[in-house]
């Protein structure tokens, strides 16, 4: 094809094709940020479930000083962070592709990402408290 | 408001189950049960920064028969979701979309899920005892 065939098939103006932001001015950047993420949690979530298994029957005091420990706690809370982002990037695009009455989609969304980011900062304040106390 | 009175494309009921069809529907079903078990980890970490009581109430909870039985079908959950995650990211690169591949790679990550979910259990039951 050549190229004075695309300029004139092509309705959007020049600037939209340089943003290349789309419909939605977003352009990648969910997509993106969903992956990403899910690389780090690849990593995080093997992590995760080897520290789990590591702390299978212990107690308060052994788990405790476990986590508190510096690449336990900071390796937890990137964990979290990463999964809750991850978790409401998914649910938001589940809720986008099923919930079809608009203010039930927003109200959903926006329950979401609130639910998300509570999680998120309690789970961070959980750690630091872990492993700043003794 | 869409008008209904057009003609729709065919919905899931119509097509043949296939292994690439059930693997995208299964990995959004767990991503979603995945997010609720979420609240799981946030309880016991806040029940872990407060005092021992309250982390032994959280530790029967998990460990009681109904606790037992959510903890495998999460753990199977985040096992699927981790293999058909890392499964959907090497396509995301571009690879394996050949429609043998395609189905091979769905099929290996739902063996792959049952296998490290049996893997795990086997040696919660043996190692751990009771959780």
């Amino acid at each position: 094809m050549s190229n004075e065939k695309v300029v004139a098939t092509d309705r959007r103006s020049p600037l939209k094709i340089a943003l290349g932001l789309g419909s939605a001015h977003s352009g990648v950047h969910h997509w993106w940020v969903q992956r990403v993420t899910a690389a780090a949690l690849v990593v995080l979530g093997i992590w995760f479930v080897i520290l789990v298994l590591g702390l299978l029957g212990a107690d308060y005091v052994t788990a405790r000083s476990t986590l508190a420990q510096p690449w336990n706690a900071l390796l937890m809370i990137a964990f979290v962070v990463a999964m809750f982002w991850h978790a409401a990037l998914g649910l938001q695009v589940v809720i986008e592709d099923y919930v079809h009455t608009r203010w039930k989609e927003v109200f959903a969304l926006v329950a979401v990402y609130f639910l998300a980011v509570l999680g998120a900062l309690a789970s961070v304040l959980a750690v630091l408290r872990i492993a700043l106390t003794p | 408001m869409a008008n209904m009175q057009r003609p729709l494309s065919p919905h899931i009921q119509i097509y043949r189950w296939q292994a690439q069809m059930v693997s995208s529907i299964v990995h959004r079903a767990t991503g979603v049960a995945l997010a609720i078990g979420s609240v799981v980890v946030v309880y016991g970490l806040l029940k872990l920064a407060g005092d021992e009581a309250g982390f032994n109430e959280f530790r029967s909870l998990v460990g009681s028969p109904i606790g037992m039985v959510l903890m495998l079908g999460w753990s199977w959950a985040l096992f699927y979701h981790l293999c058909n995650g890392i499964r959907h990211l090497i396509q995301d690169g571009g690879a394996g979309y050949a429609i043998t591949q395609f189905v091979r790679s769905s099929w290996l990550s739902a063996i792959g899920s049952v296998v490290l979910t049996a893997m795990v259990w086997a040696y919660i039951l043996t190692v751990g005892g009771a959780a």
